[in-house]
């Protein structure tokens, strides 16, 4: 079997079309440390998009684009001072160096950088990335995602799809000595139907997917009419919707993207930065229980092409499988470079950045929670009265107080045990370190999403993935109007 | 580069999309400069400075379109450039309503449109770090219950941006921008909540002062302190202004031309009706000097106006780029908004509700049970339908009056009744970016909780 073998530095893009050398990067390195500071390191980024549009049947857009960049950031002490460049030639970079340096304000240290290629996963052996495919063969997926979305209901009148897809080359050298290359390929099919029937409000369901895989993913795997198929039923389901209903009942969450729960619920208050400043609240409460004993909390990012996965993080350190909540006990932070120094403790490989123009932090990867022993079908018998939640939109957390929401596209009421009629729209509210101890049941059926999730944190956007099995929630309030 | 330079290079590519088969292209440039200085605790956190800049080209093969972007602007980048976007209009479908402006429409608005303050490029950066601090110890020594923070920042940059396109216009304008925000945390027992305030003005001498950021910051975030669940019930709901905007930008998802013609809005079709009370009169204006949402010109080339949006609860028109409006046989609105990739969608000018009349206080003490809003979450809001349903904070309203702090809970109705169910606008309505609104009272709305 052919796999896709690591790149050397001397063959990457950035050796080759920018003539950056070891040497080069080394004077770099020295030049970021030039007033004092702990650590120096230096990210470059050169990024390949593509991204096609279908609406109305037409396919009305299609861009490709270039970027490139570095960022160079020095450390001293909490300090961060941070500079870019979108020119890579030696004087843009070695000036950008500079304007890094100045929040050190110590006599320079003299430092050797020995820079050796770190050790790395290869989760992605992707041969030939999406983007170096014929565009083509790209604008055929949203073609036929329009087509089966069409003829799948004669109620859908309105169908959008869309695709996009990167590749990103990156370079990390650490004033520690770390030299770490990667590329990173990404991709996504999303569609999204609107039905309308007997002129009552027309519904949209929306559905989509991908990774770090390649475009036969796409033609053969998680096809454009799967996808299509998917949000079709949605839009359909939709139009029988009634008005949800208001306040704190028991919510069942079906498996898979409704993992969006432990992302905001539980992840984000858990990232180092938050707890580090102690304004999290999660923050001192390592060892003490948060959740009920059958919730066991991992993010995960060495699975093989998740979108959330990375051989490396944006610190040149290899991902991990990180233990947040162990039988219902908190485990874990995730940290990046900066917290873990701080806090004197280690790197979980989860300092992550949008792009060579944003200072890294801890963030997640793939968030999910493990499977349990419970028959996803028992679960549902077991409510007399509730809500199952099976497709969500976005969800929001303030990390301070441990608030958190997220809104249900697709819902049910669950009576004496049965799904009965789709609710509208609702949102859920709860509480980060008290929600999931109400979870009184996990299925067997732990399931990832489809592969679409964008995270937000302080203006930086990165791929994440989420998972859960059928869960039982005792406890929650619901946000409707009924 | 110099404007010159940046000018020259925009008729450059212009020129060689045309000779490598484009019947029409425009090209968008932006070039620009980004500061940010992060205090916390009283000291330097972070500190950010660099520059970037980048070049968009659509062109169009007939009706067929294909466009591209990037950030190498060598001769070798830009060759590259062209030759993706006529690659790309090769396999894009022919689209009947494809096209620039016509040629009647390009223009600018005319005059000083103070966008731009010289002297942002030349700040000292420890007057930077200073402002920062002094709105980070003002919050910080305000209330001993202020114990931590999650830190001040001052944010500024400068920007130029250059549209150029084949039917002869070209028009450039240069921007600045300067904030400062604050963002303590407040402790009382086991209860801990933040709160932000910022501030953010064309130039330095437009910002509020430090110190008034640093305590409003700080009284918001104590005022959340001990907050409780309700008992799930319908009351009225009144929005401060910072949750008020809000609602702003769900009609401005509503009256967005894509949206129209998709048919994915709850006001498809209801031009010249009644779509909200009386009171609710909502302009969209690019021409306000000085304001975030100000231009000369659209990101089509086409002149920045003022457009009524709704009238005393009409509704009198919807927001539109060229495509929107052709597809619904309108006029463009002069509301073309891109970025540096793909083709130009929709954006807003300074969209605002007119102020009415009443103070927030008479507001509030016409209501003897209710709910007033300052935080809104998650994103339960659906156009097509106008369902709402998000998850909210903020003080309770007893017999007139802000009675205790209320959090975990949700607010939700429907947009199609909330609009027409708005019975009391208030006066105080300032502009903090792009969208603004004054207090508003919604009659009722359920709120969710215990």
């Amino acid at each position: 079997m052919l796999v896709w073998s690591y790149m050397q530095f001397s063959d990457s893009v950035f050796a080759v079309r920018f003539g950056i050398s070891r040497s080069g990067l080394e004077s770099y390195l020295a030049e970021a440390l030039s007033q004092g500071g702990d650590y120096a390191d230096l990210y470059f980024e050169y990024l390949l998009t593509s991204s096609i549009s279908l609406d109305e049947s037409i396919v009305k857009s299609a861009t490709q684009g270039v970027s490139m960049g570095v960022g160079i950031r020095v450390i001293a002490g909490e300090r961060t001072g941070y500079a870019y460049s979108d020119d890579l030639s030696p004087d843009k970079i070695r000036k950008a160096a500079g304007v890094a340096a100045h929040i050190a304000a110590a006599p320079a240290k003299i430092a050797r950088f020995d820079l050796n290629e770190g050790r790395r996963h290869n989760l992605y052996p992707v041969l030939t990335a999406p983007t170096e495919t014929a565009f083509s063969d790209r604008v055929e997926l949203v073609k036929r995602a329009d087509r089966a979305a069409r003829a799948a209901d004669p109620r859908v009148f309105q169908v959008q799809a869309y695709y996009a897809d990167n590749l990103r080359q990156v370079l990390v050298a650490t004033s520690e000595g770390v030299l770490t290359l990667d590329r990173q390929p990404l991709a996504r099919l999303g569609v999204s139907a609107i039905a309308r029937q007997n002129g009552g409000p027309p519904q949209r369901g929306h559905a989509g997917g991908g990774g770090r895989v390649e475009l036969d993913f796409f033609q053969h795997e998680k096809t454009p009419e799967h996808f299509a198929a998917e949000a079709v039923r949605e839009a359909i389901v939709m139009l029988d919707a009634v008005d949800a209903p208001a306040g704190e009942m028991t919510v069942v969450l079906g498996p898979g993207w409704p993992g969006i729960l432990l992302h905001e619920a539980v992840g984000h208050g858990l990232e180092a930065d938050f707890n580090r400043k102690g304004v999290s609240a999660f923050s001192g409460r390592i060892g003490q229980k948060v959740a009920s004993e059958l919730c066991t909390v991992i993010d995960d990012g060495t699975i093989g092409s998740r979108r959330g996965s990375l051989n490396v993080d944006d610190e040149g350190h290899p991902t991990k499988r990180n233990v947040l909540i162990e039988n219902g006990v908190l485990r874990g932070y995730l940290q990046d470079k900066l917290s873990s120094t701080l806090m004197r403790s280690e790197s979980t490989g989860s300092g992550r950045r949008e792009s060579y123009a944003h200072i890294p932090m801890p963030r997640m990867t793939n968030t999910f929670m493990l499977a349990g022993q419970s028959d996803p079908d028992e679960i549902v018998r077991s409510v007399p009265k509730g809500i199952y939640c099976r497709n969500f939109g976005g969800g929001q957390v303030d990390i301070t107080s441990g608030n958190f929401v997220f809104s249900a596209s697709e819902s049910y009421f669950i009576e004496d045990g049965k799904l009965t009629r789709p609710v509208r729209n609702l949102t859920l509210i709860g509480n980060g370190p008290e929600a999931l101890k109400y979870v009184s049941m996990v299925g067997n059926d732990l399931k990832l999403d489809e592969g679409v999730g964008v995270c937000g944190k302080d203006g930086q956007s990165v791929p994440v993935g989420v998972g859960i099995p059928t869960i039982k929630i005792d406890r929650m309030t619901v946000g409707g109007r009924a | 580069m110099s404007a010159n330079h940046l000018d020259e290079l925009a008729q450059d590519v212009i020129r060689q999309a045309l000779a490598a088969g484009a019947t029409d292209a425009e090209c968008m440039i932006s070039e620009g400069d980004e500061f940010s200085a992060n205090v916390r605790m009283r000291e330097i956190e972070n500190l950010k400075e660099a520059g970037s800049r980048g070049l968009g080209l659509r062109i169009l093969a007939g009706k067929r379109t294909g466009s591209s972007y990037t950030s190498d602007l060598s001769r070798e980048g830009v060759a590259h450039l062209v030759k993706s976007a006529i690659e790309l209009a090769g396999i894009t479908t022919e689209d009947p309503h494809a096209g620039l402006p016509d040629p009647d429409e390009f223009g600018s608005v005319s005059g000083d449109l103070k966008l731009y303050s010289p002297a942002v490029a030349g700040l000292d950066t420890a007057l930077k770090i200073e402002t920062a601090r002094r709105a980070e110890c003002a919050a910080l020594d305000f209330d001993p219950r202020i114990a931590n923070s999650d830190g001040a920042s001052f944010d500024s940059s400068t920007g130029r941006h250059i549209f150029a396109n084949s039917r002869g216009f070209a028009g450039q304008y240069r921007t600045s921008y300067c904030s400062l925000s604050a963002t303590p945390v407040a402790r009382d027992g086991e209860s801990m909540e933040r709160d932000y305030w910022f501030t953010m003005a064309r130039g330095f001498e437009g910002l509020e002062a430090p110190e008034d950021v640093g305590r409003t910051a700080a009284r918001r975030a104590l005022r959340r302190l001990n907050a409780v669940k309700v008992e799930t019930r319908k009351v009225p709901v009144v929005f401060e202004p910072r949750t008020a905007r809000s609602l702003l930008d769900n009609i401005y998802e509503a009256v967005h031309g894509m949206s129209i013609y998709r048919h994915e809005s709850f006001l498809v079709d209801k031009l010249g009706e009644s779509v909200a009370s009386d009171l609710v009169t909502v302009i969209d204006d690019g021409t306000l000097p000085g304001l975030f949402g100000t231009s000369p010109f659209d990101d089509e080339g086409v002149p920045s106006r003022r457009t009524t949006v709704i009238e005393r609860g009409v509704l009198k028109s919807y927001l539109l780029n060229t495509y929107a409006a052709r597809k619904l046989g309108m006029k463009t609105t002069g509301n073309a908004s891109r970025g540096i990739t793909g083709n130009a969608g929709i954006g807003h000018g300074n969209l605002y509700l007119e102020a009415g009349v009443q103070t927030p206080e008479q507001i509030l003490a016409a209501i003897p049970d209710g709910f007033y809003v300052t935080e809104l979450m998650g994103f339960g809001v659906n156009i097509v339908t106008g369902d709402y349903s998000r998850g909210a904070a903020g003080l309770w309203i007893r017999n007139g009056e802000l009675a205790f702090p209320v959090h975990e809970v949700t607010i939700a109705g429907n947009l199609i009744e909330m609009l027409r169910g708005i019975e009391a606008v208030a006066g105080d309505l300032e502009f903090r970016g792009s969208i603004a609104a004054p207090t508003i009272k919604i009659g009722e709305m359920t709120v969710g909780g215990r």
